[in-house]
């Protein structure tokens, strides 16, 4: 187990590099440069934008500016956002615990609704519920999200009245941020409706976030199962008198649930892509709308740095799915 | 320790906030701004979104625009002479101004000559201690009106007295120090963070005059504001003031309606009728200080002859753009300044929309099976809400009188940039929104010869304009100057170097719970004098 997980390790290195190397390139690959977008009309001098060039410390080769990324990187120093002159790493340290909260919060919907309803679909093939289910999977998949959210807030907080229509809190609730996670911080203010509150604001973007990945863990579930339960072990549980609970529940949903896991680590890039969308719809301050304001801006050390470390959760993730992976299944941690 | 004390002042202002908004009378005002402040140190900015979190609510100038004009008014200066060559301005600043008292500033003195050295020292010596005082500081809107040309020294005659001498004569200077980069900051304060070593909190943890008090930020969040008791200029009817960050429209009209705020910036052109329906809601509508225009190269052929400007300016349809790019949000614009702006000359008659005398005079001036590009620029603007679509109907326009249009676009910057070439291609669709309410803002920027290869996208020079506002510039007389632009505009009109092409209408949804609330013309959103009903 041990050598399974160093070789996993191993592996993420070059990728790293390679991770520094496409966020490095990407921005500096698109056309315009801070100091013009920052003069709009009037348009810069090219004394004036050649100093605040030099000042932003981009007027260096870009092997140059590279090095000296990469070695920030080691020593934990990211750059100062151009726009609001703080720390690349304090500005995502803020505003990741919004993204996460919601991703989880999202993956849990996902999940306990997905793999129900995929294993339902499977075990009722061919049945109205199955094609019902596999048809609003479909539709999920299919979700335009910016147009998801706004029919959602209309519904339910404009005409219904049910939920608040963005943000992660009432404005009448106000207290420091400790961990930033809004569930926890609410709880630990001990001010009188926060959580409730907290958990209210959670529940459209949550809903929204999680459709997609709802739909595809729900289709991979089904027919992960359906390949399963064809198999001859199942089969054999089946003669040999086992209930049908115990059927699917232990012989066949064990083995089925080898691709779910993978499809689940992969909605992770789904999910941080598809916060933009949310977060933008929801006011939610996550890392999502920090990270487009930034490209629009050329905010070059907010890019760099933050698809740095978005692509280091990633990986971080899918290293863990591998391991849970080598548990679930054994001989994958031999070969 | 640091980080303890940091924690102890968030705490305080925490619970100085919770205190202010349960309390038994508070007022609380909720407006769903439009994007996040990148800082709260106006000067280092040019984003009106950052100003309207800054500058406005937090801080004030020497100078300060009367509410809902760009009239000049006395601010934190009560008077101020102006010697006769026009080099010096001398300001007497007003006593008994308190800074802000936070959770983590107590002034100890009242405003006093020393803010005022501090505020614009910083932007004007690069050897300042506080120049560069943190990461990537440019100070840009002050080098963007050409301060560090113009002021030669900025002295303190006493602690109540502060001469600016200039290295010309500037007539739209005091406009200039209304602007948001001339923001008044605490010198003492600064001083306080420079010793303790935290110098970039001057940006994070704000201290200034203003109507309200900073008293905390939750990035891309929520900011919150309480009523400054101490105020110079009165106390203000809310106790609170919160912007709940909002980025979509829809959203935001949304929030508005369920009653999350209260006030909203740039509603969708889509849901003006049903902003105007809701008997909740008050709509209010102002002429925006902008123009859009499409400005032809003068420097390449066949665009150097006025004919061929004057020809084609005749063949754009105004108002089938109005309806389709502005859907009734604009206004058909004759001359380069809007009508709200002093000196606009009324008496200028627009080139009406006639395609068959355009065909004349474009023969009359030898020109056949033209082909040009048009470009269009790929944001949405104040004062162009949908640039490709208004290119599309200027490209059947011109097709009309037998000129063949290719559309053109770059990313935003780049389009900035190569547009400001002199030897550029094609004529651009760009615009602008006044900075100060002075029609040299407009005039000298986008058409003087100076400009040209910058902010003159015409790439036109044209000697009598270019002396007239000129001269204009140097003059203090109010009436003088009206007749100098008035005469610059007539000239721009014969020659035109622009086809122009409409100025926004500005609509600002708010609750009819709201009173007090005035439009301001230069685009900002102030809350000093607003009231909200139970």
């Amino acid at each position: 187990m041990l050598r399974f997980l160093l070789g996993r390790v191993g592996l993420l290195i070059p990728t790293f590099l390679g991770v520094t190397l496409v966020a490095f390139s990407f921005i500096r690959l698109l056309p315009g440069d801070p100091a013009e977008l920052l003069a709009g009309e009037r348009g810069i001098s090219p004394e004036r934008k050649a100093e605040v060039m030099e000042q932003l410390g981009f007027n260096k080769p870009y092997w140059q500016q590279y090095i000296d990324y990469v070695a920030g990187i080691f020593q934990g120093d990211l750059g100062v956002s151009f726009a609001s002159k703080k720390p690349v790493l304090d500005e995502f340290l803020t505003l990741f615990p919004a993204t996460a909260e919601l991703a989880l919060c999202a993956i849990i919907i996902a999940i306990c609704l997905g793999i129900p309803a995929g294993i339902f679909a499977a075990v009722k093939r061919g049945s109205v519920a199955d094609q019902a289910i596999m048809g609003t999977a479909l539709v999920g998949y299919s979700m335009p999200i910016f147009w998801w959210g706004l029919l959602l807030i209309i519904l339910f907080s404009g005409i219904l009245q049910w939920t608040p229509v963005s943000g992660r809190i009432s404005l009448l609730y106000f207290f420091p941020q400790v961990t930033g996670f809004m569930l926890i911080d609410s709880l630990l203010s001990g001010q009188k409706g926060a959580f409730l509150s907290a958990v209210q604001h959670l529940i459209l973007p949550s809903i929204v976030l999680a459709t997609i990945p709802l739909a595809v863990i729900a289709r991979q579930t089904r027919s992960a199962m359906l390949e399963v339960l064809g198999e001859d072990y199942v089969r054999t549980a089946r003669a040999k008198g086992l209930p049908p609970h115990q059927v699917v529940g232990l012989h066949a949903l064990r083995n089925a649930l080898i691709p779910v896991i993978t499809t689940i680590g992969l909605q992770v890039g789904v999910l941080l892509a598809g916060a933009i969308l949310t977060e933008t719809i929801f006011s939610w301050p996550g890392i999502g709308k920090w990270l487009v304001d930034s490209i629009s801006r050329r905010d070059y050390f907010v890019v760099q740095g933050g698809l740095l470390l978005i692509a280091g959760i990633i990986m971080v993730v899918n290293l863990i799915v591998d391991v849970l992976y080598g548990l679930v299944n054994p001989r994958i941690r031999h070969t | 320790m640091k980080m303890r004390n940091t924690l102890k002042a968030t705490l305080l202002g925490a619970s100085l906030a919770v205190l202010v908004a349960t309390g038994a009378s508070a007022k609380t005002l909720v407006y769903c701004s439009e994007g996040s402040p990148e800082g709260f140190d106006t000067a280092l900015y040019t984003a009106g979104t950052t100003f309207d979190a800054s500058s406005k609510p937090l801080y004030n100038r020497l100078v300060e625009f009367k509410r809902g004009t760009t009239e000049v008014l006395p601010g934190l200066a009560e008077s101020w002479e102006v010697s006769e060559d026009g080099l010096e301005y001398t300001f007497n600043l007003r006593k008994g101004v308190k800074f802000h008292t936070t959770s983590y500033f107590t002034p100890t003195r009242e405003f006093n000559a020393d803010d005022v050295i501090f505020s614009f020292g910083r932007q004007l010596d690069k050897d300042s201690a506080w120049h560069e005082y943190t990461a990537g500081a440019s100070w840009e809107y002050f080098n963007a009106m050409s301060m560090p040309d113009l002021i030669k020294d900025i002295v303190k005659v006493d602690d109540y007295t502060v001469k600016f001498v200039l290295t010309r004569p500037e007539a739209p200077m005091l406009a200039n120090l209304a602007m948001d980069f001339a923001s008044v900051l605490s010198a003492e304060y600064a001083a306080q963070l420079a010793e303790a070593g935290t110098k970039e909190q001057l940006n994070q943890q704000p201290v200034g005059t203003g109507p309200f008090s900073f008293v905390g930020y939750q990035k891309d969040a929520v900011i919150r504001y309480a009523t400054f008791g101490d105020y110079w200029n009165g106390k203000q009817p809310i106790d609170n003031l919160i912007f709940a960050i909002t980025p979509d429209a829809s959203v935001r009209l949304q929030k508005l309606k369920a009653g999350e705020c209260h006030v909203m910036p740039y509603p969708a052109p889509a849901d003006i009728e049903d902003i105007r329906a809701d008997s909740n809601l008050t709509l209010m509508e102002q002429q925006g200080l902008n123009v859009g225009y499409l400005a032809y190269n003068t420097k390449v052929a066949p665009f150097d002859k006025k004919e061929v400007r004057k020809a084609l300016n005749h063949a754009i349809n105004k108002q089938a753009i109005l309806d389709a790019v502005f859907q009734g949000s604009g206004q058909s614009a004759k001359n380069p300044i809007p009508p709200t702006m002093w000196s606009y000359n009324d008496a200028i008659e627009d080139d009406d929309y006639n395609p068959e005398l355009a065909k004349e005079m474009l023969a009359a001036a030898g020109v056949e099976d033209l082909s040009m590009k048009v470009w269009a620029m790929p944001v949405q603007r104040p004062y162009n809400p949908n640039a490709r679509r208004m290119a599309e109907v200027i490209q059947a326009d011109f097709a009309n009188v037998g000129v063949n249009v290719e559309i053109v676009s770059y990313e935003w910057g780049e389009y900035l940039s190569r547009s400001k070439d002199e030897e550029r291609d094609g004529a651009v669709l760009l615009g602008w929104t006044g900075d100060n309410g002075d029609p040299d803002n407009f005039l000298a920027v986008l058409l003087g010869c100076d400009a040209v290869g910058g902010s003159n996208r015409a790439q036109w020079c044209n000697e009598e304009f270019d002396a007239l506002t000129q001269k204009a510039k140097t003059i203090t007389d109010k009436a003088e100057r009206t007749k100098l632009y008035e005469e610059a505009q007539v000239i721009f009109k014969e020659e035109a170097p622009w086809a122009t092409i409409a100025h926004s209408v500005v609509f600002m949804p708010m609750s009819s719970k709201v009173s007090g609330y005035v439009m301001d013309p230069l685009g900002g959103h102030w809350f000093d004098g607003v009231d909200i009903s139970e």
